[in-house]
């Protein structure tokens, strides 16, 4: 018997409700909002209980709830449903496919349709490569089926505890997600029926692998500044705080078509529903520079946007992680990123409030900080049971009230993540994009180029930046040419190597091999004496070499003028050298 | 049947409560006293007891006012004779007009599914380079103007409403003038457009949680006409008002503050009224204009801050004239690569060198010597100043790049602008 309760407040988007039975914290329930054409049923969530009474937050609008109301709680916490066709879909917080939901419900999103994230329609390939009378555990491949590209495994769901003996398994065919496809028996003969998909409760990590690796491969974007300077690592975390406008949504998008990984999950949580249009229309369009498929094949987005629920926006950065690291459960190396994690804090800052708790930092909660290093830890490389690594690597955005890092969130994130991309306004407003901060950022992870190269780089950028700092002072007749020379040097390394147009079909993306090769002759420019007396003269130099890269850099690599120019610039270096 | 009850438990700023059954989350009610009558709606229930926020405050309200509960939430009519006239915040009319009554919408309607919303395409032009040129606007955007009180953006917002080409104007006041209500009026009147104009319109003498309910009604109002094939143009001034009506209302609900006193739901209010501009495939669309005044000029209060992070783009409106640095049409890359092709490289040099030209003029400010390259800047810096950024500047786009190539041959060599080859060959003035 299901246990049911009945509100007796409302408050915004929570309700308190009195119950009879047993209720548990995340338990999900629906609010019913009776009417004489209709009954809607409004998906809620436990997020406290005091006595007989549990405070929930309801993810839809409220209105037109009253006292009495009927409340039907699930026994279940709020779930994923996994399984094959996940990929390509789009999902709202909660795992409704909003294509779906379109076609059933028109422009807008009518409150209390729930569908299944999984079609039970649609038939998979199965191919059963356990046999009865194997002894598997939780997370082990039953068999498989083709999912676009991948081999999508059909694991034993990760619930299970212990070891089970395959009792029977389905031959080769095609069949529904909802199809029995295997009995498993336990030590205590209790027959237990598995179909391809499982549910997993999203606030709890997947843990069924071997062990945890220490993430040392690079996860190349092909965006210079950050495979270079702050690069990332398969199974690593990364964040860009950034003023708004400074672009953290034209990076994550860049990012998310170029990086070399097997799937992409996009969350964009409280963020503009614009930008998720743009990935949803083009993605589609765009081919897999690693596949040559379609982009989307490899895709999956969540998407609750800032004036969706708000309770919603909370659950969405957990399903995405939880999409995240089913796929990694199969040997896939996923990148999941996050739009902006901010809103998820906001999110939880509203549910605090209305909570009455006492506040903390900017009356965020005092627990912020422990849910952000939770969820940030639930990245990482793993080796699975048999023998392959899987990765999800975790980029959030964070959006700081008037781009002052100094704030509880992004301290938070700062604490747990292992590259920190900072983007600044000062970047931005010259244009100079990406706006990562070659100056503040930095990571952990190894760069695609030798360590102590890109040190040296930087430390000129950083000896330049000083003078620069100086010049404001004393000017740039007061400037030794030695420091003007600095200058001019990392002004070229900035404008040349570390800029890149976004919207350049040629300079948007710059694989591992071309960042090798202009990072030499980058190098070269930088590191070359040259015997300048005049500031003038130097400066016109440097102009010149700054003009010529860009020229190179939208050059394609395939054409004839790619190594004529670069050879030109080399050449131009040598010379100007050659006098010193 | 609608209940009435008369006993008031407790009265504060615009709150009350009473003991009542019955009653739905979200409702209307009016509420009957000395001083007249009033729409109130149920913003909390805790068991019997019934929260209400009063429309035109609870000042002159007594504890045995009549509360006579509506059964509905919110409401307002809506009509093609909405054009022309012009509404209080609690949507009664506030010029001469007859009162509508026919056909109420809901306001506060659900969210546009993202799936069903497609890429924007269409460029507004405006016929002003900085924001043609630099920072395009383009239809179902929304975009805030950030500006210091005192700043021309009624003007900036009406001049824009006149000259870009839609089928329907919704104003939204909020905290206005009387005298700012009556100059939209007059300026939208002697051109013509009064018309296809609605004004929903909070002055700031009206009761203050009038001023929260203007987006709403504007916006549903707006939406309506959308979903009737029409492009509808939003203005909304000034947003921050109506943070600030918010803001009153949560502190005295006593909810915890978040940051200088604004609730910590502020983002996701505004939020989910922003969201509304939307191009509906297959019909019409809402775009949205909306001021946001910066309290002490400052971008990082919580109101400009927010907002920023919410629509796409916004226009800084300083010293009368549209700031190049943190101005931004975050949608202008889906219009600019089809207008022509020096576009996206006029828009990107200027502003580079424009960056430069304000260095160059701080070390001048501070006494330096000025170099050679620097002295272009500032004859360049002045140039750009007084030919682009004028708000009186009003050209066609395509002129507006001619003079940008024009302004940068007249200052610069053409290997100093850091602009490709190819189009320096093709756009570059031969003298």
């Amino acid at each position: 018997m299901e246990t049911t309760g009945k509100i007796v407040g409302v408050n915004g988007n929570m309700i308190s409700v009195a119950f009879e039975g047993a209720v548990a914290q995340n338990e999900v329930g629906y609010a019913l909002v009776v009417t004489s054409e209709s009954t809607q049923r409004l998906m809620s969530e436990v997020v406290r209980i005091r006595g007989r009474v549990a405070d929930m937050q309801v993810f839809e609008d409220t209105r037109g709830l009253q006292i009495d109301d009927v409340v039907e709680f699930s026994g279940n916490m709020l779930t994923a449903e996994l399984g094959p066709g996940l990929l390509k879909q789009i999902y709202d917080g909660l795992q409704n496919p909003l294509p779906r939901l379109a076609e059933q419900c028109g422009f807008f999103l009518q409150r209390g349709t729930y569908l299944p994230a999984l079609d039970r329609e649609s038939k998979w390939a199965f191919k059963p490569t356990a046999a009865p009378g194997d002894r598997l555990t939780a997370g082990e491949t039953l068999g498989t089926v083709p999912e676009g590209i991948f081999e999508h495994r059909i694991m034993l769901p990760f619930k299970l505890d212990g070891v089970y003996t395959v009792k029977s398994i389905v031959a080769a065919g095609s069949y529904t997600v909802e199809k029995e496809i295997a009995v498993l028996s336990d030590g205590d003969g209790n027959d237990i029926s598995v179909t391809m998909m499982q549910r997993w409760p999203v606030k709890l990590p997947i843990t069924c692998f071997e062990e945890r690796l220490r993430p040392t491969v690079t996860m190349t974007t092909r965006i210079r500044t950050v495979d270079t300077f702050f690069p990332v690592a398969l199974g690593g975390t990364y964040c860009i705080p950034g003023p708004f406008g400074a672009g953290k949504t034209v990076l994550q998008q860049t990012t998310s078509r170029y990086a070399d990984v097997d799937i992409v999950v996009i969350v964009a949580c409280g963020e503009r529903a614009g930008e998720v249009v743009e990935t949803l229309r083009e993605f589609p369009e765009l081919k897999d520079p690693r596949t040559g498929k379609s982009l989307m094949d490899r895709t999956i987005i969540i998407c609750n946007t800032s004036s969706m629920p708000v309770a919603a926006r909370e659950a969405s950065v957990y399903t995405g992680v939880t999409l995240a690291s089913y796929y990694r459960q199969m040997g896939l190396n996923v990148l999941m990123m996050a739009d902006s994690t901010s809103r998820w804090a906001q999110a939880l800052r509203e549910l605090s409030g209305r909570l009455e708790e006492i506040p903390g930092e900017e009356a965020f909660p005092a627990y912020l900080e422990s849910l952000i290093a939770n969820f940030y830890e639930r990245a990482g490389l793993v080796l699975l049971k048999d023998g392959s690594k899987g990765s999800v690597t975790i980029g959030g955005t964070v959006s700081p009230a008037g781009g002052n890092f100094d704030e509880p969130v992004t301290q938070a994130t700062l604490k747990v993540v292992g590259a920190f991309h900072g983007l600044s306004r000062a970047r931005s407003d010259a244009r100079r994009f990406p706006a990562i901060d070659p100056l503040d950022s930095w990571s952990k992870y190894p760069s695609v180029i030798e360590n102590k190269r890109v040190e040296k780089l930087r430390s000129i950028l950083r000896a330049g930046n000083d003078v620069n700092q100086m010049m404001k002072v004393v000017g740039e007749e007061g400037t030794s040419i030695d420091d003007f020379m600095n200058y001019l040097k990392s002004e070229f390394l900035d404008a040349a190597y570390m800029q890149q147009d976004a919207y350049n079909d040629v300079d948007a993306a710059t694989p591992v091999e071309r960042q090798r090769e202009m990072f030499d002759l980058a190098e070269k420019a930088m590191l070359s004496q040259y015997a300048y007396s005049d500031k003038a003269e130097a400066r016109k130099f440097f102009q010149g070499i700054v003009q010529d890269f860009i020229d190179w850099n939208l050059t394609l690599s395939d054409l004839p003028e790619y190594t004529q120019r670069r050879d030109a610039i080399a050449k131009k270096i040598e010379e100007a050298a050659a006098h010193a | 049947m609608h209940k009435i009850y008369h006993t008031i438990d407790n009265l504060a700023g615009s709150v009350i409560t009473l003991r009542a059954d019955g009653v739905k989350y979200g409702e209307l009610a009016e509420v009957t006293s000395r001083t007249g009558t009033s729409l109130a709606q149920v913003i909390k229930l805790h068991g019997e007891h019934v929260t209400l926020q009063v429309f035109a405050g609870a000042r002159g309200i007594a504890t045995d006012a009549r509360v006579r509960f509506l059964e509905a939430p919110m409401r307002v009519p809506f009509s093609y004779a909405l054009l022309g006239r012009a509404f209080t915040g609690s949507a009664q009319p506030r010029d001469k007009g007859p009162e509508l009554v026919n056909n109420l919408i809901d306001i506060g309607t659900p969210s546009v599914n993202p799936a069903k919303r497609i890429i924007p395409r269409n460029m507004v032009r405006t016929n002003i380079p900085m924001i043609d040129v630099f920072n395009s606007l383009v239809e179902s955007q929304k975009l805030p103007i950030f500006a210091r009180a005192g700043e021309p953006y009624n003007e900036l917002l009406a001049r824009i409403a006149l000259q870009a080409e839609v089928d329907i104007i919704v104003l939204g006041g909020m905290g206005l003038k009387y005298d700012d209500y009556l100059y939209f009026r007059d300026t939208l009147d002697e051109s013509g457009a009064l018309s296809r104009t609605v004004m929903f319109v909070h002055t700031a003498a009206d009761p203050i949680v009038e001023c929260m309910l203007v987006p709403d009604i504007a916006l549903a109002t707006a939406e309506k006409f959308a979903l009737d094939g029409k492009k509808v143009l939003v203005l909304l001034t000034d947003m921050t008002s109506f943070a600030d009506a918010l803001k009153e209302i949560a502190i005295t609900m006593e909810q915890i503050p978040s940051n200088r006193g604004y609730p910590g739901d502020l983002y996701s209010q505004l939020a989910s009224r922003y969201e509304k501009a939307v191009d509906f495939e297959g019909a019409g669309s809402i775009t949205i204009l909306a001021v946001t005044t910066m309290p002490g000029d400052d971008v990082t209060h919580p109101v400009p801050d927010n907002t920023g992070y919410i629509t796409e783009g916004q226009f800084y409106l300083r010293n009368g004239r549209i700031e190049p640095f943190g101005s931004l049409s975050r949608l202008k890359q889906q219009v600019n690569s089809q207008t022509r092709e020096d576009h996206r490289t006029i828009m990107d040099s200027m502003i580079k060198l424009y960056a430069s030209f304000k260095e160059t003029q701080e070390k001048q400010s501070m006494g330096f010597r000025m170099s050679d390259w620097d002295d272009k800047l500032l004859q360049y810096g002045e140039r750009f100043e007084a030919e682009m950024m004028a708000l009186s500047v009003n050209i066609p786009l395509e002129k507006a790049l001619d003079l940008g190539w024009q302004i940068l041959s007249a200052c610069f060599a053409s290997n100093e602008v850091g602009i490709p080859t190819k189009l320096i060959e093709k756009f570059w003035p031969k003298q």
